[in-house]
This record gives structure tokens, sequence and C-alpha cells, in this order.
């Protein structure tokens, strides 16, 4: 009998963990302006690869919800030389757009469609937050990491030239005026007097990698004021200032002077291939990580692939008008031919990064419907992807959300 | 084994699954540059107990470190008109939080209250009508949310005396504010994801006046077939409330039924000390306690500094939401039904015994 009574205890104990971390609906005492309820124009880019499939997913869950926004879709894909003025035209219309993956070719000299949009909108900060989904096992617990990439500079700046026949340098050019439009028209000056340079040898290849004072403040600014806004008790910087002393030496001396303003959160710097490691051996020490551009995209992916993978960590991009939401680290948000014609895309991470844009277009209420139906579809784990480990297609999921939201 | 079986049991019963095991991580958001800027809030300390309650919110976002500053005006019941300089600070800043303004029964002075909500045109009054976790009461599954129409009906001012010893108080209703305040309460329930929108009125006997307001009703539901829409006669209602109070989900009402059925409404399900409410209009938000019976507060509590912060505290964390600070708001909320779940810290009108500030020291305590 105590036998018995054992494992029936057992069983009580597990049910009460389960149902005690089973996701809770927010009740929220909201009171919206009058108006606030007035439709929102999103400009919609489909992308390419598993692209539409995804965002066609985002499609029917707002349908279904009777969401409040409508969407301008725009075909651009990657291999077109720039993104179609009337797609910036409504971008800057809308302020918000939702898009999928845009395939960079590899060489060529075509430059990456995602890094001009981000350019060119002035998108300087990209967000994105790791965490562990309950119901999703990883090899990691208790990660929750947002990690804060500078989106417009650094190595990503784009600037290339051909010194010498085999040989690439990759040289660093450090910026470190205070004033603002002197940056802006000396950044052009770069460019000019590169393309013009006398030094221009075929065989060799020089990349030129930026950093400003200007950018590593803003992003800096940005990084700590989200922490503030969010609870959030650590910002850690990333960063390789002991080889390249000067560039992301400027990077650290910023983000250092925005960290006396908030005494109340703690800093601290870590040299990235440390982070690398740190990431895979301890995640639950970091919380938000500030970094320039590359070293951003590898943190960014490794942290989302710790937490459970890139198919279902939300994020964004945002700079000082517009906001564009797109599935949160970079890595297969295009996805392979197998996957688009199987239709087995996971569209866990354009969802949730649509609930951050309903967030950012103020309905909270709809915002936490959408993350609270895709959060429990993932817990009960019988709908899943195969980057989780199940069999289901996209469609099959998409169901299952619309099914959950109550 | 039964040994090992006790101890199982004994985890099982000392720690039961709250519905408020704090979320460690609640929302993702991405905030735009800027928006940690703090903002500016008026501050109406008011009459009574209003400076208790206000004194109580202050001290808890100071221990937030909230991005809100606070501009107070000192404005008493007795006084012919709000001051020039507080119509104008709370034009300029948009937002403005308040304690009670004691209106003087009779005597052809004028409600401050009203002249706030007239003069800034806030249209709406909410008021949310739900029961705390933890908070016993005679009435479960209470979730309603009244919107009062705030600027006409009887509360128009408009009394004359036609002949010595005759008085006519004139109630007036019109098309377009009955409107907005229908298209208002649906537009609420659109973005908050309820079902159902109840017209409380009078017509049967009321029949222009009362009529023009369901008219108005009729008219926007069918622009949300989503929602259901039903009418219910005001004194039907009263009762309805407190005989099968889970029926109703929002209340859209003229402006003196409004105020009857929110205090009802805030009774049945904990008390006026706790319900959070504002009021709200095109450009202006108030937020004060939710339904006004008691916002005031007799003498005997403002001596014994006796007062229940909980209403007032929950109407910031609504101002917080208005103010797009959605994580400090969330904070605030936690922390507040956190401690009137655990019990110990309870004023006197929830059954219990203590101040004002050991309530806001334990929600401050609760803050994570």
């Amino acid at each position: 009998m105590s036998r018995r009574s054992l494992t029936l205890l057992k069983n009580l104990a597990r049910n009460s963990n389960a149902s005690s971390s089973c996701i809770q609906t927010r009740s929220v005492t909201y009171m919206p302006r009058p108006g606030d309820g007035s439709p929102r124009a999103v400009t919609l880019i489909p992308g390419d690869g598993i692209g539409p499939l995804v965002t066609n997913a985002v499609e029917q869950v707002m349908e279904a919800m009777h969401a409040p926004i409508y969407f301008e879709k725009y075909n651009v894909h990657g291999e077109m030389s720039r993104v179609p003025g009337e797609v910036m035209e409504s971008i800057r219309k809308n302020k918000v757009c939702l898009k999928g993956g845009l395939k960079t070719p590899v060489g060529g000299g075509v430059s990456s469609l995602n890094v001009q949009l981000r350019k060119e909108l002035d998108l300087f900060a990209s967000l994105v937050n790791c965490f562990n989904l309950p119901g999703l096992p990883t090899r990691h617990e208790n990660v929750d990491i947002v990690v804060i990439r500078e989106n417009t500079e650094g190595e990503y700046a784009g600037l290339e030239h051909e010194v010498v026949p085999g040989v690439v340098e990759s040289l660093k050019v450090v910026l470190s005026l205070k004033i603002s439009f002197v940056i802006e028209s000396f950044d052009f000056d770069v460019t000019r007097s590169l393309e013009n340079s006398t030094r221009f040898v075929p065989g060799v290849v020089e990349s030129v990698e930026v950093i400003t004072k200007f950018c590593s403040e803003r992003i800096a600014k940005y990084a700590f004021e989200y922490a503030y806004l969010n609870n959030r008790k650590k910002v850690t910087a990333v960063h390789k200032a002991n080889i390249m002393k000067l560039a992301d030496g400027l990077f650290l001396e910023s983000c250092r002077e925005v960290a006396k303003k908030y005494p109340g959160i703690t800093y601290n710097e870590i040299i990235v291939d440390n982070c690398c490691m740190q990431l895979v051996a301890k995640p639950e020490q970091f919380d938000v990580m500030v970094t320039p551009n590359l070293y951003g995209n590898l943190v960014a992916n490794t942290a989302a692939g710790i937490a459970g993978g890139t198919g279902v960590m939300p994020g964004g991009n945002v700079g000082a008008d517009h906001a564009v939401f797109e599935q949160g680290a970079s890595a297969g948000n295009v996805g392979k031919d197998k996957i688009v014609r199987e239709n087995k895309a996971n569209p866990v991470a354009l969802l949730l990064s649509s609930a951050m844009m309903l967030r950012h277009l103020q309905f909270p209420s709809f915002a936490d419907r959408l993350e609270t139906a895709v959060k429990r579809v993932i817990s009960e784990g019988n709908c899943r992807t195969k980057d989780l480990g199940g069999q289901s297609t996209t469609q099959q999921v998409v169901d299952a959300v619309i099914a959950n939201l109550e | 084994m039964a040994k090992r079986s006790v101890s199982i049991l004994t985890r099982l019963l000392t720690n039961p699954s709250s519905p408020f095991t704090a979320p460690t991580r609640s929302i993702t958001y991405m905030p735009r540059p800027g928006d940690g800027a703090p903002r500016t809030v008026t501050l109406i300390p008011g009459d009574g107990i209003g400076p208790l309650v206000t004194g109580a919110v202050e001290q808890v976002f100071e221990a937030m470190h909230a991005p809100v500053h606070f501009e107070r005006y000192e404005v008493r019941g007795h006084m012919r008109k709000v001051p020039e300089e507080v119509m104008e600070s709370v034009k300029r800043n948009k937002v403005c939080l308040k304690g009670g303004l004691a209106t003087p029964v009779g005597g052809g002075v004028s409600s401050l209250n009203m002249q706030l909500r007239k003069e800034l045109d806030i249209f709406a009054s909410l008021v949310n009508c739900i029961n705390v976790p933890g908070l016993v009461t005679r009435h479960e599954n209470v979730d309603i949310v009244v919107i009062r129409e705030n600027t006409e009906g009887e509360y128009a001012g408009l009394e004359h005396e036609v002949v010595p010893g005759v008085v006519e108080s004139l109630k007036v209703i019109t098309k377009y504010c009955s409107e907005r305040i229908a298209r208002y309460a649906f537009e609420h329930a659109y973005l908050n994801n309820r079902k159902k929108v109840t017209a409380v009125h009078k017509a049967n006997i009321m029949k222009l006046a009362d009529g023009l307001f369901l008219e108005s009703c009729r008219e926007v539901a069918k622009a949300y077939p989503g929602i259901t829409y039903n009418e219910i006669i005001v004194d039907n209602c009263c009762m309805q409330l407190v005989a099968k109070p889970e029926q109703f989900d929002v209340m859209v009402t003229p402006n003196l039924y409004g105020n009857l059925i929110a205090n009802t409404a805030a009774g049945i399900a904990g008390g006026t000390g706790v319900m959070p409410g504002g009021n709200v209009g095109a450009e202006h938000a108030i937020f004060e306690q939710g339904a006004s019976a008691g916002n005031v507060g007799n003498d005997k509590i403002v001596e014994q500094k006796k007062a229940n912060p909980m209403a007032l505290l929950l109407s910031s964390a609504m101002m917080l939401k208005h103010l797009q600070f959605p994580t400090f708001a969330d904070r605030l909320e936690i922390a507040v039904k956190q401690v009137i779940q655990e019990g110990k810290w309870r004023t006197k009108d929830l059954g219990g015994d203590c101040t004002t500030q050991e309530v806001v020291d334990a929600v401050i305590k609760a803050l994570d």
C-alpha cells in the first residue's frame, strides 16, 4: 500500500509541477485611448526560401485574431541589386515592417539587401531575445539573454577593395570624432578615398571595418535603456579590444561612459572568444549583451542555438523612426530547398516576432494572446517542426496556434 | 518507503501552486530609442485620504525608479474652480493622477471632479471590477469593466428654480456623446478580447433620452459583429449584479447609472479600496481610485492613517501602461496582487488592521 501511495504521490508532485509551469495568461487592466483600435498598415516582405511560408503563417494567425493590422505586401528577392523604391516608400510611411529572410548571394559583389534596408532606414539596433521555452528541452537551462547588436557599421560596412593579388587585409579605421555631422561626411570621404585610392592593386583586397563613437554611443545607450525599461540587471559588452585596441577600444569607452549613467545596472566586459566559451558552458551568467556588428551576429546565433534554435527566437531591428521585425537570429532564415519543398519551416520565430510587433504598435492584448497560444503549442509538444524534434508541417503548427487562441 | 511518501506529501501540501508565482520573464518588448526618457505627470493629492494614498504611490514609484516625475498641485474641494496653473499643467503633461476631491453637499458649489472632466473633455470613465486572488468575497468570477459617460446626462449641472419651491434638473443626452462612449466601449472590448457589451438604460420610462443612448449603442454594435451586444434595464441590472455577476463583461452606461453600477460592481468584487480605474479623453487621461465611493474617506480613517492605497496603486499601474512603461506596470501589479494574496497586510476595509504605510512597505518589499 505504501508502494502505491508513493507512486501516486510522485504522480501528484509531477502534475502539480507541470501545472505550475503551464502558461499563465496575463490579465491586464488597460485603458486605451479613444481611437487606439483603428487598424494600422504594416509593410510585409515575404522574402526568399522559407520566407513566404512563414510570413503567410503570420498572415493567417493575424486574420484569425482579427488583429487591427493590414499588410501591404511587396515582393523583394535577394538577387535584386537594390530594394525597390516603392518598398522603401511604404516602410517610411508605415514605420513598421515584417519580413522573411532575403538571400544574399555569396561573393560576386552584390551587397546584401538586408544590410541595405537597415542602413537606409538607420535601424541601428538589432535585438534578439534568446530564452528557454517551457516544454522545449535543451542542453542548457535558465537561458534568458537579449543580444543587442549594432546594425549599421563595423565589419559589415561593405567597404572592400582589392589592393594586391591574393592578399586580403582587414583594416580598422578608427574615428574618434565628437561631432556627429563631421562623422557623417567623413564616412563618405572614407568610401570615396578608398574607391579612388592610388593604392588599388588587383589581387589584394582590403575590408575596412569602421567603428565610430557616434554609433557606439547610441547602441550602448539603447542597450542600457532597454535594460532599465525591462528590469534587467546586467549589461555585458562583448569585444576583442586586446587585439583591436583602437577600434573595439572606442566601442568599450562609449559603453563605459553610458554605464556611469545607470548605477543600478551592473556592467561588465568580456572578450568575444571567452564569451563564446562561457555561452556554451554557463549561459545563465548573461543577461543583456551589447556588441558591435560581427560579434553580435555570431553571439546571437550561438545564444539562439543553445536556447532552442533559431526557429523559435523572436527579434527585431529598431531605429529612431522605423522598426523591422523578422526571425530573431539570422541563421536559417532563408532555409534550404528541402524544407521549402516539404513545407516544414518553423513559423514560431516569426510568430513571436510579430507578437513583439503588435506590442510595438500598442496592441498589448493581441500580443499577449498570440504569445500565450504559441507557447502553449510548444509546451504541449505534439505539434513541432523538424528543428524542434517533431515532424509537423508549417500549416499544422499554424492550425494548432489558431486553435489555441482564446 | 512510507517515510518518503510523508515527506513528499508535506512538500506538496506546503507549496500550493499559487497563480502568482511571479513570472520571471513575461514579455519580449522592443522599446524605441528614447522610450526611457522620464515623463512628467500632474499630481493632485486632493482631500481627506487623498494625500495619504497619493503619498503611497510616490513612495512606490521612487522604490521602482520609475521614469515618472510628479508635478504636485494642491487643490481642495471647496475651491470655486480648479486653479489655472493646474489646468495648464494637466494640458501640458496630458496625464494626471489624483486623489478624491470632496464635493460639498448642496450649496451651489459645483464639483471640481466634474469640472476637470468637462474642461478636458474626458468623456469616458473606466472601472475594472475584478475579484482579486486571495481576497474572499461573497461573489466569485466577477470581471466587469464599467464604461461610463462622463460629461453629460444627469450630471450636466443644469438646475434652476422655476418657481419658489419648485426646482428642475435637466438631464441632457446627445447623439454625439452617446455615440462616442459606445464607440469607446466597443473598441475597448475589441482591444482587450472581451466578448460582450451590455448597455444599461431606463428607456422604458425615459423613452427619448435613454432611447437615443440605446440607438447609438446599437449602431456601433453593428460595426463589431464579433462582440455580443445586449441591453438591460438598470433596475434589473442592479439585481442581476448582486445575483449573478458572472453574466456581465463590459457595461456601457450614461452618467448616473454608471456611477451607481460602478460602485455596486466594485463593492461585490472586493470594495472600492482595490478597484483600479481612470478617465480618458481624446487627448488627456486622469487616473484615480476606480469607483468614487469613499475616495475621500471619513475623518477617522484620515486620523488613524488606515486608508487603502491598493486602488490608487493599481490605477497608477494602469497609468504606467498608458505612458508605455509596461514592465514597470507589470512589476507594480504583481507586487500589489502578491501582497493582497498573502493576506498579512490589509487595511480595515479588507478585514485587516494595518496602516497605509505598512501596506506600502509590504508592496515595496514585494517588488522584484
